[in-house]
């Protein structure tokens, strides 16, 4: 097989290199997640909203990585595939969490109203985390994805829905966003 | 755009920490031996145990890539000798309620797909059946041929780490590996992160061709209570949580207590099969003696707690600690207590303290907290000072391991832990494991700790249940009687056509293994009871499933009367050699009465995992056999019990 120095493969597309490491080679794959780790995380983090939960998400992906790798076909953007890897392992934790807690429909309420108990400390912080949780997860995987600067129409794809979806669900969390705001602010 | 926008962006881009370095480089690490497995696994067999999440091992890696060699030996020595390591999580604020996604740390299966999903399912919104769907697809990956030799220079590669404990037993049965492939598809959504080790049931064994049945003792009962976890939750259990062993052994029963000299006394009773007319069941009971509890010699308990991410759900550290001020109160004066943490910022948070000090301890135990960055080696190490010093006080030592067998931070691989805890038994310390929580019960790993440390394994879903493990058991729990203690049957054919042992699948030994004392088997504390049940087809029954041979010379079966020999081994605690207690089973040997609840369970048992010899007979059977032979229950196991096979009733004809 093709062996590449890692100094050009500096210049390699992701792409490329996510197709010679599903072939097999070593240093590509590891060229490209070494490239890919910072964002795969941040995805996370905007995911989860907490430093742990996206340690542990990343350390899901980075696992399963290798496998998916084969079924990446070079179709798409490798950031939007990625992307794309990282929102499904999201939403697979998410799902097996959800079905053991079984009030977790009422979770982010109890957050917002835990958050606004403790109002003296609560910094802006704790106010997007609360927000975030408190809406639900498809607008939050859409928020996450968007407010990383991804296109809504690579969060379409990310996501799999139409661009239409992405929209809609941009203006309905920006709906959400004011209302639990003029909430939180007659709540202090 | 709104300014709830704008700010939400702003607030979120200050917020998006910086990823930390030292588990970036473990991620990158975790991922490029993935990526090394899977290629190795075009060519050769995978190196990882066989189990499912093959992320596992990968934690083991994880963590010891950033320990020495000498830091992976103390690991090794510090695990074994002493008692209780904290596995504690990263900066997780214990007062924090729980959140539904915490606690999910397991790598994922090798075997999900995500790349997929958004293709099968309408984004976010997916329904029962795509959930289900996708449970399916938590299943294990493919099984792949177990090569022990590419698993043994994979492992012994210097790049994974492992090398320091890499020395797989020759001599163990290969069952634990038997366990983990060839597993059906969970049947619960919430099981995906679960671990279990079962093996398939024990076939019908042909008395002409296999006459003789050897297995180890188990007193374990984890699987009961996760059964009733899943059926009090409303499922049915995950047939490889079902060892239907361990849920005979739950529940104590009224065998003779040994008189003489000996530590166990057996009984046998033969009694006609619940769930087939033309069948028996031998039920072997061994009942421990119950020594004298004023002489008892003073114990070193090193409680290693497990207070990671995954810990941090009311059912597992707060109940844990509750469990352990239980405990507390069962322990005397001499007595010594002992608590490390694993991980975070303290090693060792509990210095070796008298028992008579229970407000330090209590103090101890309630300030448990999770705080700072994953330090294992430095836990580990403490965690070995603090076994050290323990030794040196005397009495009998041991490590009390309380998890929710989230074993990711450097504990995950049950073969390597096999290896290191089982060269650590000798030493004479034994290690007990209890179970907590659900979800990511890691119980394939559990089971490999305590079979290998000479100890068992209980799992606690409730209070309740701590107080059954912890305080009316505990002295058997902490008191070992006897060790390695073996059970083998010899069936006679000219009595017996077939025969099958119900349960103990992962305890199975070589025929050979019984009379060889090298070879580990179960241990019995003071007070257990172990009931194994065989089920016989006298000769001549209808119930016979296999034909005759048409060629086989059937004159020299030697005529007895008796129905079998039984042949048990045991060495007492501290000894090397074994002892043995011979006896035949005859046709006479009375009925079980009130002790005939175990074949009920045996039968409910079977009724969890597929019933392929249950034949007719179901819940409604079982539930009035129970009913029957519930006999004086002064706690209320059977009744609940029987409750439970109500719940199972129901959520089977669903």
């Amino acid at each position: 097989m093709l062996r590449q120095t890692y100094v050009m493969r500096m210049e390699t597309s992701d792409e490329d290199l996510a197709l010679a490491a599903a072939g097999g080679d070593g240093r590509a794959f590891s060229a490209l997640l070494d490239r890919r780790y910072d964002a795969v995380f941040r995805l996370a983090f905007r995911l989860t909203g907490s430093q742990h939960e996206a340690e542990d998400l990343t350390q899901d992906v980075c696992a399963a990585l290798p496998a998916k790798l084969r079924s990446f076909a070079g179709q798409s953007q490798l950031s939007t595939w990625l992307y794309r890897v990282v929102v499904n392992a999201a939403h697979d934790r998410r799902r097996r969490a959800a079905s053991r807690a079984r009030a977790a429909d009422g979770w982010g309420d109890w957050e917002v109203n835990r958050r606004a108990e403790n109002a003296e400390t609560a910094a802006e912080i704790d106010w997007l985390t609360a927000t975030m949780r408190a809406l639900p997860d498809d607008l939050r995987d859409t928020l996450a994805l968007v407010l990383d600067d991804v296109t809504q129409r690579e969060a379409a794809l990310v996501l799999g829905v139409t661009e239409g979806t992405v929209s809609w669900r941009v203006s309905e969390a920006k709906k959400r966003l004011r209302a639990l705001r003029a909430e939180q602010e007659a709540s202090l | 755009m709104s300014d709830e926008f704008e700010d939400l962006k702003a607030a979120m881009r200050a917020a998006t920490p910086a990823p930390d370095q030292g588990k970036k480089a473990a991620d990158l690490a975790l991922a490029q031996k993935n990526y090394a497995n899977l290629q190795g696994s075009q060519v050769e067999a995978r190196l990882t145990s066989t189990r499912a999440g093959h992320g596992l091992l990968n934690g083991v890696k994880t963590m010891l890539n950033s320990l020495t060699t000498r830091g992976g030996l103390a690991a090794t020595t510090a695990l074994v000798a002493v008692g209780v390591l904290f596995l504690t999580p990263l900066g997780e604020d214990l007062m924090t309620p729980p959140s539904p996604v915490t606690g999910l740390r397991n790598p994922v299966p090798a075997g999900v797909d995500y790349a997929d999903q958004t293709e099968t399912e309408n984004a976010g919104l997916a329904d029962d059946a795509t959930a289900r769907e996708n449970s399916a697809r938590l299943a294990p990956p493919a099984p792949q041929v177990p090569d022990r030799a590419a698993k043994t220079s994979q492992l012994r590669a210097p790049s994974t780490g492992l090398q320091t404990f890499a020395e797989p037993e020759a001599s163990a049965p290969v069952l634990m590996e038997e366990a983990f492939i060839d597993r059906p598809a969970p049947s619960q959504p919430e099981a995906s992160s679960e671990e279990f080790s079962n093996a398939g049931a024990n076939p019908v064994q042909i008395t002409a061709e296999t006459p003789v049945s050897t297995f180890s003792v188990d007193v374990d009962t984890a699987s009961y209570p996760v059964i009733r976890d899943s059926l009090t939750s409303g499922s049915l259990p995950d047939p490889r949580a079902v060892r239907i062993e361990e849920m005979i052994n739950y529940f104590t029963y009224d065998y003779p207590a040994p008189d003489g000299e000996t530590p166990f006394r057996p009984t046998v009773t033969v009694s006609p099969t619940p769930w087939n007319a033309d069948t028996q069941l031998v039920q072997i009971g061994i009942q421990g003696a119950m020594p004298a509890l004023e002489d008892r010699p003073p114990l070193n308990l090193v409680f290693l707690i497990d207070t990671s991410g995954s810990m941090n759900q009311p059912d597992k550290l707060p109940l844990l600690v509750q469990s352990f001020r239980l405990m507390l109160g069962q322990l005397r004066a001499e007595d010594q207590v002992s608590i490390v943490t694993y991980a975070g910022s303290a090693g060792r948070v509990l210095d070796p303290t008298p028992a008579s000090e229970r407000d330090t301890i209590l103090e101890a135990l309630e300030n448990l907290s999770a705080g700072g960055s994953t330090a294992g080696q430095a836990g580990l190490q403490q965690a070995y000072r603090t076994a050290a010093d323990m030794a040196e006080a005397g009495g009998i030592s041991r490590v009390i391991l309380a998890t929710d067998g989230d074993f990711n931070v450097g504990l995950s691989d049950p073969e390597a832990l096999k290896d290191y805890i089982s060269r650590e038994r000798d030493s004479g310390t034994y290690l007990s494991v209890l179970g907590f929580g659900r979800g990511n019960l890691d119980d394939a790993t559990m089971q490999a700790l305590a079979q290998n440390g000479n100890g068992q394994a209980a799992y606690i879903d409730t209070l309740a249940e701590a107080q059954k493990v912890l305080v009316d058991q505990l002295t058997g729990a902490l008191f070992p009687i006897a060790n390695d203690v073996k059970i083998q049957v010899e069936f006679n054919p000219a009595q017996i056509a077939e025969y099958r042992l119900i349960g103990y699948e992962t305890r199975a030994l070589r025929r050979e293994d019984f009379n060889n004392d090298a070879v580990d088997a179960g241990e019995i504390g003071a007070g257990h009871s172990v009931t194994a049940l065989y089920e016989i087809t006298p000769v001549g029954s209808p119930a016979q499933l296999s034909d005759p041979l048409r060629y086989a010379t059937s004159a020299d079966v030697p005529q007895s009367d008796e129905l079998g020999f039984l042949r048990l081994r045991y060495k007492e605690p501290g000894s090397d050699t074994s002892r043995l207690i011979e006896q035949p089973i005859t046709r006479d040997a009375g009925a079980p009465g009130n002790n005939g609840f175990a074949a009920v369970i045996a039968g409910v048992g079977q009724l969890l995992t597929g019933a392929t010899y249950t034949g007719d007979w179901g819940w409604e059977e079982a539930i009035a056999a129970a009913i029957a032979t519930r006999g004086e229950d002064p706690f209320g196991y059977r009744t609940e019990a029987v409750q439970l096979m109500r719940l199972a009733q129901s959520l089977s004809t669903r």
